[in-house]
């Protein structure tokens, strides 16, 4: 299996998702340049962490316009796994993978520090060998990770499980305090309907090693394996 | 021809002398746009003319440098085939100006010094400076240097890994924001900042210029008045994003052998950048400005070759190789633009099409800035403040009252609210966590890591710029070691005053004196750096403020220490001698509301002694945890050890009392004097007489012992209590110390 790590002029996570899933896991993995027009037969997709084209207009605004779009968005619609992290989950945002938008954190400033989430579904290709409320802890980046959607866009995402991951404290419960960045509901992740694109806040990217202080991102990597390997079939529900 | 007055020549911050010497190097009276070339490459930012003949004296050389000063940046072997290359740079004029945009175009720079070199920077630190927090505008100009550094490294991608902040009076009207950068290329690969060969085309890539920043380096080269705030329009305006581009794209094309040599376009831009690069390789470059991208028009030829505007970088690339030179920089969506040839006249000579505008000889005005040896002057304040009469003190608080004093102190505190808005993980090399002492960087694809601080303390060097440079020089390699990282070169940031007082350049070169020695002595070689004068205002100087940068490699990644004592209880060791002393302590100053007294001796034998001893017991995996005691002392520094370990406490004894003169300033040198050469180190029970032998070979005393454990900090000198408080209280009190001036705003 391999992973497609696309590349933003202004991806800087890009590198780390690469060495996650080619040097940690161990799997097939390759960039993909922006203004390429195909996926280069990859069977999951990243969308990584970083400033696609600057943001200075908005998070994640111009990246949909870009080349890559056109094979990510039939890809999506097929069914293949996306994952998108910190500014990728901005830009499925803009592309309108996924409802909802993102606001300036409460604190109106950029916060890098570790976080915990709970998984909230585990029937997604990011989540699928992870346990039923595990807890992960995980490093926040970003100064826009304040989730905002309508009151009835809440609703839906609740009504189908489409909250994947939740922000909570070190022993899972989701309380104010442990939300970092203000986000509705405590949300740190999401997926579509199909369940297919999934994006979180949070860098998993980052919590593959014990080197650098934590290992629970692995779970995300590991699910992707064992989902599209078909030993790990998706669990529903 | 323009009437080159008098008023001119002060425009542009130049004597009468140097004008005589212009006149003499052309042959010819100059015309308005060649005055301009002269006044920002003469200027002190950029020719270093009052420092250079005291800099000459500083240790450059050693086993493990491969590029000394002179270049964009040093670089050294730091083993498996790579060299890491790095320097600090000041942006303090600036980032009193306008503070977002003057420190985020300062993390710009040094940025672009260590790509231009061939290597991926990898790893940013920050030395700053403010006044007291009380002060509202104070507070705005943190919040604004603290977003700026954020928001351009990390857009950028480049981790904050560590830093320092302190505050003092003499900082109100002068902060200072240094920023060091360390990037990692492989052994052979290095690029340089020079032009040769005849008929190689010049490119100009990167932002288009515009009137940003125009005399700049002029602006960094006085003091201020109150008339400062009109000097907005020269700081420039930072774009990490085109920044980015230019980076992955120069190192792309460094991947090829297309290109010659290349500079950014810092301080003094486009004519710096050609005088240099023409100067290095004994050649001319001769351009026209007609082509340089403009983002506004009817720009002068002046304006085009003073302008600052950021993120521009000149390269000469290989004559034939151009096709593929504009490839890869249209791959990112940049333009690099051919501007003119590199010629064999030595001359650079500035084309506005086919009129010639400016034509001077390179090498007069990047090496032949006049040199001046300024008059120095013990100042009269030092006569004042060295003596300090303890017994003289006022009635001295509780120890517990007074280290809740100091933990809570701007400059002891917890400093989580800055660095939270610094990315500090990205690239996933971050080994020790911010906040947890050096900042530790391991080297993917190798087993190592490196290690690198930044330490400086105006205060001391007030008192005494000799001895305090030197400190600055030991403490800083101190922090290295104490990570476990074997220190081996440095760089420097020199912030002083206005060079052309006589007490100031005693200041200076004391301290350049002070960082020589102890440079020196402990075999760390300095491969480049920035001196920063005039930080002045109304004719009240900054504290003198060398910083110091030291790199160390940890062959051992795994090996890393960290401050924190581990879980559960351990044996504590304080390695090293000598009781600390009040003078110039932060106890002193913030307590006591004093800044006087002498500062403790160093002894640089002691103090190489102790950071080798660590150095091998870290790689030996024999200390679990190494903490130096710094501003606050002793007292100070076991608390540090015990915070963030989930309000694990400590007890620490030491063997004797004694001295002369009122009990409670005794007690308070004991607790919260300050000296060097001191660690404490944490020991697991089974590796303590092992440890202890090896201090005892290594001739480095242990001045007390303990343990970790239970819920208080005490310390205790021959069986008498001085210190006795609760983790949690001094925990809360450290971490409200900064944050509570911002309280406002925090999540």
């Amino acid at each position: 299996m391999k992973f497609a790590i696309v590349v933003f002029p202004g991806s800087n996570c890009d590198h780390d998702a690469y060495h996650a899933a080619k040097h940690v896991l161990g799997a097939d993995a390759e960039f993909v340049w922006h203004k390429e027009t195909d996926l280069k037969g990859a069977d999951v997709v990243i969308l990584p962490g970083g400033f696609s084209y600057g943001d200075y207009l908005r998070t994640g605004a111009i990246a949909r316009f870009s080349p890559v779009m056109v094979p990510l968005l039939a890809f999506a619609k097929t069914g293949g796994p996306v994952l998108g992290i910190c500014n990728g989950f901005q830009v499925l945002l803009e592309v309108g993978l996924l409802p909802g938008g993102m606001l300036r954190n409460r604190s109106v400033k950029f916060q890098c520090e570790h976080v915990y989430v709970r998984v909230e579904a585990l029937d997604t290709p990011f989540t699928c060998v992870a346990a039923s409320g595990q807890v992960l802890r995980m490093p926040i980046a970003h100064g826009e990770g304040n989730y905002f959607a309508p009151p009835d866009v809440i609703e839906t995402l609740e009504a189908n499980r489409q909250v994947v991951f939740r922000y909570c404290d070190a022993r899972g419960a989701v309380v104010d305090a442990a939300n970092p960045n203000g986000s509705t509901s405590s949300i740190a992740g999401l997926c579509n309907e199909q369940r297919n694109v999934v994006a979180l806040m949070p860098h998993p990217e980052r919590a593959c090693e014990l080197a650098v202080g934590s290992v629970d991102g692995l779970v995300v990597f590991e699910s992707t394996v064992a989902a599209l390997t078909g030993d790990g079939m998706l669990r529903t529900g | 021809m323009p009437v080159i007055d008098s008023k001119t020549l002060e425009h542009h911050g130049l004597s009468r002398e140097e004008y005589e010497k212009i006149l003499e190097i052309l042959g010819r009276e100059p015309s308005l746009t060649e005055l301009g070339i002269f006044s920002v490459m003469w200027s002190e930012h950029c020719s270093y003319k009052s420092s250079r003949i005291h800099l000459r004296t500083l240790p450059t050389t050693g086993a493990c440098v491969v590029q000394g000063p002179g270049e964009n940046a040093g670089a050294v072997d730091v083993g498996d085939g790579l060299v890491a290359v790095f320097k600090i740079e000041s942006h303090n004029h600036p980032s009193f100006i306008e503070p977002y945009q003057g420190a985020a175009t300062g993390v710009g720079g040094i940025i672009r010094d260590i790509f231009t070199m061939g290597a991926r920077p990898i790893a940013l630190l920050n030395s700053l400076r403010f006044g007291p927090l009380d002060d509202a505008r104070t507070r705005g100009i943190l919040e604004g240097v603290i977003a700026g550094i954020g928001g351009y490294g990390n857009s950028i991608g480049i981790p904050t890994i560590g830093g320092e902040i302190a505050f003092e009076d003499s900082y109100a009207a002068n902060p200072l924001v240094n920023v060091f950068c360390l990037g990692i290329a492989k052994a052979g690969t290095l690029v340089m900042g020079q032009a040769s060969g005849e008929g190689n085309p010049v490119y100009y890539v990167g932002a288009k210029t515009g009137r940003d920043g125009i005399h700049g380096a002029t602006m960094a080269s006085a003091e201020f008045d109150e008339q400062s705030s009109e000097k907005r329009p020269a700081v420039q305006v930072g774009d990490p994003f085109m920044e980015k581009l230019l980076l992955e794209a120069c190192l792309e094309l460094m991947q090829t052998d297309a290109l010659v040599g290349i500079q950014d376009m810092g301080a003094a831009g486009l004519t710096c950048s050609t005088s240099e690069m023409g100067a290095r390789g004994g050649t001319g470059i001769d351009i026209d400005v007609s082509r340089i991208p403009q983002r506004e028009s009817g720009m002068t030829p002046y304006e085009i070759m003073l302008s600052e505007s950021q993120e521009r970088m000149l390269m000469v690339v290989r004559h034939g190789r151009e096709v593929e030179v504009e490839r890869i920089f249209k791959k990112w969506d940049l333009h690099a633009v051919s501007i003119g040839k590199v010629t064999m006249d030595g001359q650079l000579r500035v084309r506005e099409g086919d009129a010639v505008v400016a034509e001077i000889p390179n090498g007069k005005l990047a090496d032949e800035a006049p040199l001046y040896d300024r008059p120095i002057e013990t100042p009269a304040y030092l006569e004042r403040l060295c003596s300090l009469e303890l017994n003289a003190l006022p009635p001295l608080p509780t120890t517990e009252s007074a280290l809740r004093t100091l933990l809570g102190s701007v400059t002891v505190s917890s400093k989580r609210w800055v660095y939270r808005q610094y990315d500090h993980m990205v690239r996933t090399n971050t080994v020790l966590p911010a906040g947890m002492g050096a900042g530790v960087v391991r080297l993917k694809g190798t087993n190592r890591a490196l290690a690198m601080s930044v330490d400086g303390n105006g205060r001391h060097c007030y008192l005494d710029p000799h001895l305090g440079a030197m400190l600055a020089v030991a403490e800083a390699a101190r922090n290295v070691a104490c990570s476990g990282a074997l220190p081996i070169a440095a760089t420097n940031c020199l912030n002083f005053g206005n060079p052309e007082r006589p007490e100031i350049m005693w200041q200076f070169t004391r301290a350049v004196e002070g960082i020589g020695e102890a440079c020196l002595a402990l075999e760390l070689p300095i491969t480049g750096g920035n001196v920063s004068f005039y930080n002045e205002t109304d004719g009240q100087a900054i504290y003198p403020t060398p910083v110091m940068g030291v790199v160390g490699v940890i062959e051992d990644a795994t090996r890393v220490l960290g401050r924190t004592f581990p879980a559960g209880e351990s044996a504590i060791l304080l390695l090293g001698s000598g009781r600390g002393v009040l003078g110039g302590s932060e106890y002193l100053k913030t307590v006591c509301g004093q800044v006087a007294g002498s500062l403790a001796d160093l002894s640089l034998e002691s103090e190489r002694a102790l950071q080798r001893l660590l150095v091998e017991l870290a790689a030996a995996g024999l200390i679990q945890s190494a903490h130096d005691c710094s501003d606050g002392g002793l007292a100070v520094a076991l608390a540090e050890c015990c915070f963030d370990t989930g309000s694990m406490g400590a007890e620490l004894m030491m063997p004797d009392g004694g001295g002369e003169g009122r009990a409670d300033a005794i007690d308070a040198s004991i607790l919260f004097g300050e000296a060097p050469s001191r660690v404490l180190v944490s020991v697991t029970d089974s590796d303590f007489g092992v440890v202890r032998a090896r201090a005892e070979a290594a001739g480095v005393p242990i001045a007390a012992q303990g343990r970790s454990g239970g819920d208080r900090i005490r310390i205790s000198i021959a069986g008498r209590l001085l210190l006795d408080m609760s983790v949690v209280d001094a925990e809360v009190a450290w971490r409200q110390g900064l944050e509570r001036f911002f309280a406002d705003r925090a999540a």
